[in-house]
């Protein structure tokens, strides 16, 4: 396999995370990272006492990469001090969220620096066993994470007594088979317990407190984790100065779709806005073409339409409130403004949309994607997510009818906030926001009247016309 | 007056009335307790709680915090709430103090009626054909909180139908709605973990493990527990609508556990049995050898009519004089009496009464055992062995009499034998044996070996064309019921007994009712004292024995 073409950063870009991603001549193992001052902060780290290590990781304001936002810090403060029963962490990279590909990068090229983070976060937690959940699709991934961490067991960074300090700690991959699902933390945990990705019910099984063995566990993604090595080596006050306020540090967006240069690129959160993103770093738009829409987070992100402006409220210099109104190319790219604008920053995939795209088109491949990918374990999720999907097929085979933009918002509406996981959410929102913003593409192609007399065995072949 | 609940206690109020309940009570519980049920699938008290099916989804409230870190007080002095702007599910919930609950706010209202729908969109909706039509809670839910119309105008989805996953277990996977009760009672209750879930999303559909059946002695339990028709009984299915069913409380004969049943029956026909909850005996379940254990009462051959061997015909009276004859001609050594611990005591009890007019013949129970397993099924299949023994139809050990009447009849000692319910070749006795004796009085079901040589066969009533009182292995007394009437003119056993006596003693007993049968039993035996049919109750009461 030829090696992928190497990329320049963008000049604006922080690379922190993905100092080494594209670097020439870096290579994934241990002598590599160790000639570029890795496992620096690990022997920083042991030295630290690890309530101190978690203060850090709490003043540092690090918000998880994986999609939630969820503050790490207030995560692992969930482990009780003195805690008797085992403590698991388990590294999440089952990145499978369609339009996210970052944490791909650091395991195939650096994957050290994850291991690094994992193991001073573990040292932190008082873990003595964590996992690495890598999904089944990444298999070469899996084999360089094994081998980085054969290669840190064998220079002592790992393994019994790690560099002498007396802590043991062993770290196992564990290779999902190909499920959606199991990026969810609690399907994940259920996953590595060798049962069915089925996420559980939270309260009571929170994995701070009945997690992986219904022991207290904390699940981090592999940005997050990597980001646990940089905090230590600037400290938290540092590293929040980073980004802004409430959204701190560097993160990586990846930009998929209709741009000249898609690709990814780490920068201070906030930094940088939407049309900054799609215009300066990305090249813009393919010639001739206009923006049309944007998924901002991950395929599950509610879509921005390209015309829409939104009101924020922000507080002036003097401390009072005021409103601006700002266009959706000047969202900066941040959990706060992304929230308030309606959608989220998620998993930082990006997913550009020109005026060519079909919105139906677009949202039916996102329905055949949440609708094969639901686990089905309860109601709302397991039959709403089909019953969008068939739906937009119908309309893009002519079958739609008058009725379905409102049906198709009830369903999602339906869903959403009824569910045991957030797939709930991550299923309905596309259908939500996408009838909501682009009424007319569905009503186009909607039409048809409802037959007078509907059996449900027939009713989709008369509407669509196909012979039975 | 103090806000405080005493200890173990907490206030929560519901649709707006504060209750009391115990700490560790289940929010849905609390609804229940309060007048308030809420509709669920998945849910059931003996299982684990996985809240995948949404449906008893509810608004809370939690306490408002004032700058105290107290609860800010309303005007009636109770807490303020906040209301969660959305629904959660109540079955997964314990109650907290000061926690509010709505079981009917407009977004409940929403949420269920979403959830049936989506329930519904792939189901087949073939109520008319199905089983479960009348005690479907897909059918019920829908009818309380459903929408009349549908808004579904897609292909639905396929699945297997009729796949036997068991001998006793038929499974229509379009009709299942996956709240794994099923799995979860298998893996939980009955130990034995062959149920899952294959597929994913709306394709799910449970199954067994390849090479493994859902062949547990417990498997009807899942049928009892699917809200739907997906899990029916293959020996019920089809036989009857549910609705036409009259339902009696009653008890299992099967094994000396004694689990409460309803029997269901219709035109003096029994169709099925299925458990009745009852915590301190069997809690929800049965096993699927004592459910399926009432087809040999309607077999063909059921004995209809008294037999007087040598007579064309006989009536009961007739019958009962010749037995009394044969019996008075004998002194008490010549005769023998085999009970059974399958009589209830009421029968028993007048078995000894006929052994005291009989000048105390020597007796015994024929004991029936077999392996125990640790759910519910006794080593003892006598249902009412410790009945036996209280009414002293039981040799101290039971059984250890038998070969003791066997050597008399084989050396010509003992001339007759009375066999209440029992054949007599269960206890030691050969067909030579039987043919030596002068008398051989029977109460039988049907035919048996023992029959065959009868001077006179009585025909009897089964567990489910009677009434009575048994005593299970815990020396709990618990009550049988009558669900249909006996064929032909058999009789109830305590009748055929009470009709020996009189013959016997040629005078009237006084027992014309079996409550006049327990009263009297009550004031001569110490444990009973006190009691009567009714006050046994449909739970029985535990006996200190």
């Amino acid at each position: 396999m030829p090696a992928p073409a190497r990329r320049i950063p963008h000049p604006r870009e922080k690379r922190m995370i993905f100092a080494n991603i594209d670097r020439e001549g870096y290579t994934p193992d241990i002598d590599c990272y160790l000639r570029h001052g890795g496992y620096a902060e690990l022997k920083k780290a042991v030295t630290l006492k690890p309530a101190d290590i978690v203060a850090e990781v709490k003043a540092s304001g690090l918000r998880g990469r994986g999609g939630a936002g969820f503050p790490t810090g207030v995560k692992w403060g969930f482990i009780r001090p003195g805690e008797t029963k085992p403590v698991y962490l388990i590294c999440n990279a089952d990145e499978s969220e369609p339009g996210t590909f970052k944490d791909r990068y650091i395991i195939h090229q650096d994957p050290h620096q994850l291991i690094e983070g994992m193991i001073i976060s573990c040292f932190a937690l008082n873990v003595h066993l964590a996992y690495l959940y890598i999904r089944g699709e990444f298999p070469h991934g899996a084999k360089i994470l094994e081998n980085a961490i054969a290669e840190a067991k064998a220079k002592g960074f790992l393994g019994k007594n790690l560099l002498g300090t007396g802590f043991d700690l062993e770290i196992y991959v564990h290779r999902g088979a190909g499920a959606y699902i199991c990026g969810e933390e609690t399907g994940l945990i259920e996953s590595l317990e060798g049962k069915r990705a089925y996420p559980r019910i939270k309260p009571p099984y929170f994995p701070a407190v009945l997690g992986l063995y219904m022991c207290p566990t904390i699940v981090n993604n592999v940005e997050t984790l990597c980001h646990i090595k940089h905090i230590v080596k600037m400290g938290g006050a540092d590293y929040a100065k980073l980004g802004k306020p409430n959204n701190t540090g560097t993160r990586i967006i990846g930009v998929s779709g209709d741009v000249q240069k898609p690709g990814y690129f780490e920068i201070e959160v906030g930094s940088i806005t939407m049309g900054e993103l799609i215009n300066d770093f990305c090249g813009g738009l393919k010639p001739g073409r206009t923006l049309k829409a944007i998924i901002p987070g991950g395929s599950s992100a509610k879509v921005f339409r390209a015309d829409e402006r939104f009101k924020l409220k922000a507080k002036a210099a003097d401390g009072s409130m005021v409103e601006n109104e700002i266009g959706v190319l000047d969202i900066p790219l941040d959990f706060d403004t992304m929230a308030a604008c309606g959608s989220m920053a998620g998993s930082g995939g990006v997913i550009v949309m020109d005026d060519t795209r079909d919105m139906v088109e677009v949202l039916n491949n996102l329905n055949h994607f949440y609708a094969h990918e639901s686990c089905g374990q309860c109601t709302p999720c397991r039959e709403g997510s089909l019953w969008m999907r068939k739906i937009t097929d119908r309309i893009l085979a002519g079958g739609g009818v008058e009725s379905d933009p409102e049906l198709l918002a009830s369903v999602s509406n339906r869903i959403a906030g009824k569910t045991i996981c957030a797939f709930g959410e991550a299923c309905s929102w596309p259908t939500m926001s996408f009838v909501a913003k682009f009424k007319e593409e569905f009503a186009g192609k909607a039409k048809k009247q409802v037959p007078a007399f509907t059996p449900p065995e027939f009713t989709s072949e008369i509407l669509t016309g196909a012979q039975h | 007056m103090s806000n405080e609940a005493p200890q173990n206690l907490v206030n929560v109020q519901i649709d707006g009335v504060w209750h009391q309940f115990p700490k560790g009570t289940r929010v849905i519980e609390a609804c229940s307790q309060a007048g308030k049920y809420v509709p669920r699938y998945c849910y059931h008290p003996r299982l684990s709680a996985p809240g995948n099916c949404r449906m008893c989804m509810v608004q809370l409230g939690m306490p408002k915090m004032g700058p105290d870190r107290k609860p800010e007080l309303g005007p009636d002095g109770k807490p303020v709430h906040n209301w969660i702007p959305r629904t959660n599910i109540s079955c997964a919930q314990d109650v907290s103090e000061g926690l509010a609950v709505r079981t009917d706010s407009d977004i409940v209202k929403e949420t269920r009626e979403g959830i049936l729908e989506f329930l519904l969109i792939n189901h087949p909706l073939d109520c008319p054909i199905c089983d479960q039509a009348g005690e479907c809670r897909l059918q019920e839910f829908s009818f309380d909180y459903g929408q009349a119309k549908s808004r579904f105008i897609e292909q639905k989805v396929k699945k297997p139908k009729r796949v036997e996953i068991g001998p006793r277990v038929t499974l229509d996977a379009e009709r299942c709605i996956l709240c794994t009760r099923c799995i979860r009672f298998m893996r939980e209750v009955a130990k034995d973990d062959v149920i899952g879930i294959v597929n994913r999303g709306s394709y799910n559909e449970i199954a067994v493990y390849p090479d493994r059946k859902l062949d547990s002695n417990y498997s009807l339990n899942t049928v009892d527990l699917c809200p739907v028709g997906a899990l029916t009984s293959s020996d019920f299915r089809f036989k009857m609508r549910t609705w036409f069913l009259k339902e009696t409380k009653s008890i299992c004969t099967s094994c000396a556990t004694g689990c409460n049943t309803i029997i269901g029956a219709r035109e003096n026909v029994v169709y099925r049995q299925t458990p009745r909850e009852n915590n301190d005996v069997n809690q929800s379940w049965m096993c699927d050898h004592g459910r399926l254990d009432f087809h040999y009462l309607q077999s063909a051959d059921r004995l209809l009519e008294p037999v007087v061997k040598g007579a064309p015909e006989a009536d009961w009276k007739a019958a009962l004089a010749s037995a009394a004859r044969a019996l008075k001609a004998l002194k008490p050594e010549e005769i023998a009496l085999i009970a059974s611990g399958r009589l209830t005591n009421e029968e028993l009890f007048l078995a000894a009464r006929l052994l005291k007019k009989l000048g105390n013949p020597i007796h015994d129970i024929i004991s029936h055992t077999g392996k125990a397993d640790d759910l519910l099924v006794a080593a003892d299949r006598n249902p009412n062995t410790a009945g036996a023994k209280l009414l002293g139809l039981s040799a101290t050990e039971p059984g250890s009499a038998l070969p003791v009447i066997a050597s008399g009849i084989r050396g010509g000692r003992i001339k007759a034998l009375i066999v209440l319910g029992e054949d007599a070749t269960d206890a030691g006795l050969i067909e030579a044996d039987l043919n030596k004796l002068q008398t051989l009085i029977v109460t039988s079901l049907l035919p048996n070996r023992t029959t065959g040589f009868a001077s006179h066969i009585l025909p009897a009533a089964g567990f489910t064309e009677k009434r009575g009182s048994m005593i299970n292995k815990t020396g709990r007394l618990q009550r049988l019921n009558r669900a249909v009437a006996a064929p032909g003119i058999a009789r109830d056993d305590w009748e055929i007994l009470v009709g020996l006596i009189e013959a016997l003693t040629e005078s009237v007993s006084g027992f014309t009712t079996i409550e006049e049968v327990f009263k009297a039993m009550s004031a001569e035996v110490p444990a009973l004292a006190g009691l009567s049919l009714s006050k046994i109750g449909d739970l029985g009461v535990q006996l200190s024995l």
